[in-house]
């Protein structure tokens, strides 16, 4: 005790006997990452918490100025960017880091579906994983809408829609996630409400879950280095965790470059009585999907295209939701050569598709 | 021993179905008026069978379009290359976007997902499956009157 005292001063003392700070030391002492020639990707999730910290940071400072209604909205973003000290500064990171949120989240993803990150006992982390990306899209997806302006409105008009194309309960989501039947002042608060409040909630449980299971299994090493020999680990204090910061002082970097570059635009304020305009495009992360709905024709076998569209794309998630059940050869320590050609395939048709969506000519 | 041991069950299992039964109802007693509080109310479907538009026949020049108000969902008025008036809703049958006129093309196209419908509001290109809806535009001296098909 005496020993101790002088070692790590009263303060520390006191604290670690309230709420044991020798045992959160020993755990985090305890923690070791494998090293292999894949640890790159171990970098991605990380990355993604903590571009979602700077999402936080950067929203709670929104709310002060931002107004929630169909009428202030789009003028309390013109006066936050044209008026506050630094507004601009603010919603811009805010806009790229979310958009670099998503993008480390999909190298996350795909690294972990490309080195069978997901085999037992590890199937729930791959599940609150996917949670995770529900949320961050439905993140995306509400906050898109909040300026009010006339890009927002039609995406947020078409993408509801969509949603109508569901089978039997479509027309009632589609009024739920509305407020009503048009994309209203409604649609507006509704989705505010989302935005700061819901999710918010949700991204505690999925990301409390997925954070202790990755704590609780450690960081899995890929099939192909199993194979070869035991790898050598490092620990994740300070070792990996210095790694980390490398990354996020380089992304504030980035992130601080970006926006004072290129910062987010305004644009027109919505209006629901004029036409969609020209060149209109959803999100980057989205648009593989928007390509995808242009090149269906209107009816296929009988079937509308758009709802042949949606239930694909939906039965699409489900399979990539259960690839830890699906790909039994994996579960039994086996090289699965098809889930990983699926995988590839999957990431090259992203990529063909948004590349498309960005090159063909939107009035052809 | 046997005895007490059932009757402890029993009455257990008695408590127990009653402690379930009274937490079922009390969530049920929750999540059901936050479920209908959630699914917004109604609103009345716009009645407006005709609306006189804001602007004078002579000032629609040929091959050009407008959007205007029809109740509460956007319509499009037309003049076609050869002087004919027409009017359409102006939503897309696809997924919902508004339409526009494109007088390169001398038809009606919906900038979202490219898609194409003539001067009768028929789909011709791209992915929309039905015709727009049509109305019925009448000139009443110097004033545009469009009003729903019969």
């Amino acid at each position: 005790m005496a020993v101790s005292e002088t070692r790590h001063g009263k303060l520390r003392t006191w604290l670690d006997q309230r709420i044991g700070l020798a045992d959160l030391e020993k755990l985090a002492r305890k923690k070791q990452v494998p090293v292999h020639r894949h640890g790159l990707w171990y970098y991605f999730g990380g990355m993604t918490l903590f571009l979602f910290v700077v999402q936080v940071a950067t929203g709670i400072l929104l709310l002060l100025y931002y107004r929630p209604s169909a009428e202030e909205a789009y003028e309390s973003i013109q006066f936050l960017m044209a008026e506050v000290e630094f507004g601009w500064l603010i919603r811009s990171i805010h806009a790229w880091s979310a958009n670099l949120m998503i993008l480390a989240l999909f190298v996350h993803l795909f690294s972990v579906l490309l080195l069978k990150a997901y085999r037992p006992p590890r199937e729930v982390t791959w599940l609150s994983g996917m949670a995770l990306l529900g949320v961050a899209l439905a993140f995306e997806f509400t906050g898109y809408l909040l300026p009010w302006n006339e890009l927002a409105y039609f995406a947020t008009k078409v993408s509801t829609e969509t949603t109508g194309a569901i089978p039997l309960v479509g027309r009632f989501l589609l009024r739920l996630l509305r407020g009503g039947d048009e994309v209203t002042g409604a649609t507006l608060t509704r989705f505010y409400g989302i935005h700061v409040a819901v999710l918010p909630a949700l991204v505690t449980l999925a990301l409390g879950l997925h954070l202790y299971l990755v704590h609780k299994h450690g960081m899995s090493v890929p099939p192909g280095v199993e194979r070869e020999d035991a790898p050598r680990f490092m620990p994740f204090v300070p070792n990996f965790l210095l790694r980390d910061v490398v990354g996020w002082l380089s992304a504030v970097a980035i992130l601080a470059a970006l926006a004072a570059f290129l910062p987010a635009e305004l644009g027109k304020k919505a209006d629901p009585f004029a036409p969609a305009p020209v060149g209109i495009k959803p999100e980057w992360y989205f648009v593989f999907m928007f390509q995808t709905l242009k090149y269906l024709p209107g009816h296929i076998l009988g079937i509308e295209g758009e709802i042949v569209g949606v239930v694909g794309f939906g039965l699409g998630g489900v399979l990539l939701l259960l690839t830890p059940f699906l790909d039994r050869r994996a579960v039994r320590g086996e090289p699965s050569p098809l889930f990983t050609l699926i995988g590839i395939a999957l990431i090259v048709y992203v990529l063909a598709l948004t590349y498309l969506g960005y090159t063909a000519s939107p009035t052809k | 021993m046997d005895q007490t041991l059932e009757g402890l069950t029993t009455r257990r299992g008695f408590v127990n179905w009653l402690l379930g039964t009274s937490a079922g109802a009390f969530l049920l007693s929750v999540l059901y008026p936050v479920g209908r509080y959630l699914v917004p109310p109604k609103v009345g479907e716009s009645t407006a069978a005709a609306v006189t538009l804001a602007i004078k026949p002579d000032d629609v020049r040929p091959n050009t379009g407008l959007v205007f108000k029809f109740g509460s969902r956007p319509a499009i008025l037309v003049r076609s290359p050869t002087g004919e008036l027409r009017a359409f809703s102006a939503v897309c049958t696809h997924l919902n976007c508004t339409v526009q006129y494109r007088p390169d093309l001398s038809h009606i196209w919906c900038a979202c997902h490219n898609g194409h419908f003539d001067l009768n509001g028929q789909n011709i290109a791209g992915p929309p499956p039905r015709p727009l809806d049509g109305f019925v535009v009448n000139t009443r001296g110097n004033q545009i009157v469009v009003s729903k098909s019969a």
